[in-house]
């Protein structure tokens, strides 16, 4: 199940994206390395589900580079993500999991103990059984959050994971998004919830008009924005 | 079968002919929509999955095709296993073998157009998902005709109801042969043709009753599954 | 599950048709008048008992029942078009021609009588008055063996039909019954097998109109496919089948078929026939 080779760092150099003749991604340039969840902020257009996309493997860039571990090769060997509207295979929650497992490559004799596994770190143990589509969208999330985790991810992409969320289910989510990074896995969360950057994240990339502005530790993001877009935009301004 | 009897007394009767004949019409329509199935779903399931040149030009093919003549496939087919044709040495030609090839070659496309629509708007919900979870191509196939089974019961049914209300292939493939190749239908066209035309009305009846009751078993499933599974 | 499914009919299938293969059986291109009329259902049963084979009956016109034989697709053909039989002889497509059986063919018309040719025995003078009023006449048109006959009598009656389709003469292309149900919805005339009239059920509003002409002769043969021209023919079976309806028995059989105490059939195979 665990390739031999590591997902990280992950380096965009000078990428570019076009979608529809507008220009998403602007020679955009940028480091995810180990440790503490980095979080991109930036407001709505900026680019950072297609940055999230590219990083997945699932869009190719127009222009520039991408490389995982010093690798070209897009397919994901241990990486995951988590979409902002997740889609749920038609079976039982539990079968979700089992799915995700097996086309990881997992043992068919470990998929059941790696299930009831994921299942109880999402506090989704007692749903096991139910279609998975019959969820509440809180309950969906954290259970597309256990299929990404069945994927035994060493990079966890998360868009936007608590955009409809109620408080308990986005503090139910940032548990489990708290004990995957406690285990040593890279989350990249792209949010719009400055609130829930300063609870996650390690460090911040603030995103503009498909380019990095700024990038920062968590807390000098917060306290000592370098950029005065930045600060219009924690300010709470409109920002192109 | 009596001539002279109704059809609701060969029913309360339990005539043993009309019983074989509804034997016959369930097996060969319901084989021929087994065999449909096995290249049918595959099919659509593939078209729905892939991009090629000329593509778009064989689904237009297999969707026009859901409308072919039941005596075209019925005529092709004989000519096909005639004893002076390609296939003739098989010996197949008037028996219900040749009724099951017949009418699985005039449901494949039907089976097929309608799986591949069913299973594009799946694919198009769950291309990302599978594609970040590095599904490989044939996982693909099978998760998309397995997740949509419920819609693709519809596609079976459709398939079905033409099987089983067509009289044009099975006639000229089958022979109309009493007692071993006398479909519903082809008894209906028969009593017709006798001028007994309550006997082919009350045949006719049946064929409806039939029709409706696989319906509203399918209905049942899907209703039940549903509930249960997704 | 659809796999399994298949792999069940997919068996149910292959058995079905070894057993079709072990078993003895036949199959006998025939006329749609031998079948509607009832005869198989009589006969078929006593030749099984006798000799243990089934014999599979394709109802069709004479010519498709001849074209069935061409093709190699039926052992025995038993039709009525004497001519076209002994054609189907001469080139090699069947072994040799008995004759079996006849009956008569009756000109069938609506209880009006717009042609006014009730009670008469003369078959050509009818058709000519058919023609002079311009009455509805529905023919089979499907080459069958009474298609066959009912254009000979249009001929010897110096009538070109052939200018009158549309008119008031219908080719419909299909069988004994259908044409039947056809003439009794458009109150037209229509030349019928006697055997397929009396059991035909629909007939009120038709009635006989002439009868008991020499020129309705109605002749019926069998003949054996050639298993030099088409070796999968089962050729033995076959000519038990032949051999049966020639013979003593099987004539009588023939001359015992009934409908409400009408006999349908008369055998008259010559006995020096007998093989």
């Amino acid at each position: 199940m665990r390739g031999p080779l590591s997902e990280l760092p992950l380096v965009f150099d000078r990428v570019s994206q076009t979608l529809g003749g507008v220009q998403v991604l602007r020679d955009l340039q940028l480091t995810i390395a180990p440790g503490a969840p980095s979080a991109i902020v930036g407001p709505n257009g900026s680019g950072k589900s297609t940055f999230l996309r590219i990083a997945m493997g699932l869009s190719r860039p127009d222009a520039g580079r991408v490389t995982w571990g010093g690798q070209t090769d897009p397919a994901p060997r241990r990486r995951a993500m988590l979409f902002q509207r997740p889609v749920m295979l038609r079976r039982s929650a539990a079968a979700n999991v089992a799915y995700a497992l097996r086309q990881a490559g997992c043992p068919g004799h470990r998929v059941r103990g790696r299930v009831e596994e994921l299942l109880a770190q999402a506090s989704l143990s007692a749903l096991a059984g139910r279609p998975a589509r019959r969820l509440s969208g809180g309950e969906q999330q954290r259970l597309a959050l256990a299929r990404a985790l069945a994927r035994d991810p060493e990079l966890l992409l998360l868009d936007e994971p608590t955009a409809n969320l109620d408080p308990a289910a986005t503090r139910a989510v940032e548990d489990i998004v708290r004990n995957a990074a406690a285990s040593g896995v890279k989350v990249v969360i792209a949010s719009h919830d400055l609130g829930q950057v300063r609870r996650l994240a390690g460090d911040v990339h603030f995103m503009v008009a498909g380019t990095i502005l700024e990038s920062a530790p968590v807390a000098d993001f917060f306290e000592r924005p370098a950029q005065p877009k930045t600060c219009a935009f924690l300010r709470g301004d409109i920002v192109t | 079968m009596q001539d002279g009897s109704t059809a609701w007394e060969l029913v309360v009767s339990g005539d043993p002919a009309l019983y074989a004949i509804v034997q016959l019409s369930l097996f060969v329509s319901l084989s021929a929509v087994a065999v449909a199935s096995l290249v049918g779903l595959p099919l659509g399931g593939l078209l729905a999955l892939t991009r090629f040149p000329g593509r778009g030009a064989l689904i237009v093919m297999i969707n026009a095709f859901m409308g072919l003549p039941p005596v075209v496939v019925g005529l092709t087919v004989y000519l096909l296993l005639s004893r002076s044709g390609p296939l003739g040495s098989w010996g197949l030609l008037f028996t219900p073998a040749a009724m099951v090839f017949a009418q699985a070659l005039l449901i494949t496309p039907i089976i097929a157009a309608l799986t591949r629509q069913t299973a594009d708007d799946l694919w198009n919900e769950y291309r990302d998902e599978m594609n970040a979870m590095g599904v490989t191509p044939a996982a693909r196939l099978a998760t998309l005709l397995y997740d949509a089974r419920f819609s693709l019961i519809t596609a079976l049914l459709a398939g079905f109801g033409r099987a089983a209300a067509e009289v044009g292939a099975v006639m000229i493939v089958g022979g109309n042969i009493d007692n071993f190749t006398r479909t519903m239908t082809t008894a209906i066209a028969l009593e017709t043709s006798k001028g007994n035309l309550p006997l082919a009305m009350g045949l006719g009846a049946i064929l409806l009753a039939l029709i409706l009751a696989i319906n509203a078993a399918a209905w049942g499933v899907r209703a039940i599954g549903e509930r249960q599974a997704a | 599950m659809f796999k399994q499914l298949a792999l069940v009919l997919g068996l149910t299938m292959v058995l079905q048709s070894v057993s079709v293969a072990q078993e003895k059986s036949i199959v006998v291109a025939s006329t749609t008048s031998t079948q509607d009329s009832g005869l198989f259902n009589h006969l078929l049963p006593l030749f099984k008992t006798k000799t243990g084979i089934d014999v599979k009956v394709i109802a069709q016109g004479t010519g498709q029942a001849l074209d069935t034989g061409r093709r190699g697709d039926a052992d025995v053909v038993f039709v009525h078009a004497q001519p076209q039989e002994e054609k189907f002889v001469a080139d090699g497509f069947g072994v040799k021609r008995f004759s079996v059986m006849y009956n008569d063919f009756v000109l069938i018309g609506p209880a009006a009588d717009p042609a006014g040719v009730r009670g008469s025995k003369d078959i050509l003078a009818a058709l000519a008055a058919i023609q002079a009023k311009g009455a509805p006449f529905v023919s089979r048109g499907d080459k069958s063996g009474t298609h066959a006959a009912e254009l000979a009598l249009w001929k010897a009656a110096n009538i070109d039909v052939s200018a009158m389709k549309g008119a008031w003469y219908r080719e419909i292309g299909q069988g004994m019954g259908a044409a039947l149900n056809t003439a009794k919805a458009m109150g037209a005339y229509v030349l019928a097998d006697r055997g397929t009239w009396i059991s035909f059920r629909n007939k009120d509003g038709l009635q006989i109109g002439v009868e008991g002409d020499k020129r309705l002769f109605n002749q019926y043969g069998v003949i054996l496919v050639s298993p030099e021209k088409h070796p999968s023919v089962r050729k033995d079976l076959g000519q038990a089948f032949v051999d049966y309806l020639i013979s003593a028995e099987g004539q009588a059989a023939i001359a015992a078929y009934k409908i409400e105490g009408q006999q349908l059939f008369f055998p008259n195979a010559d006995p020096g026939q007998r093989s």
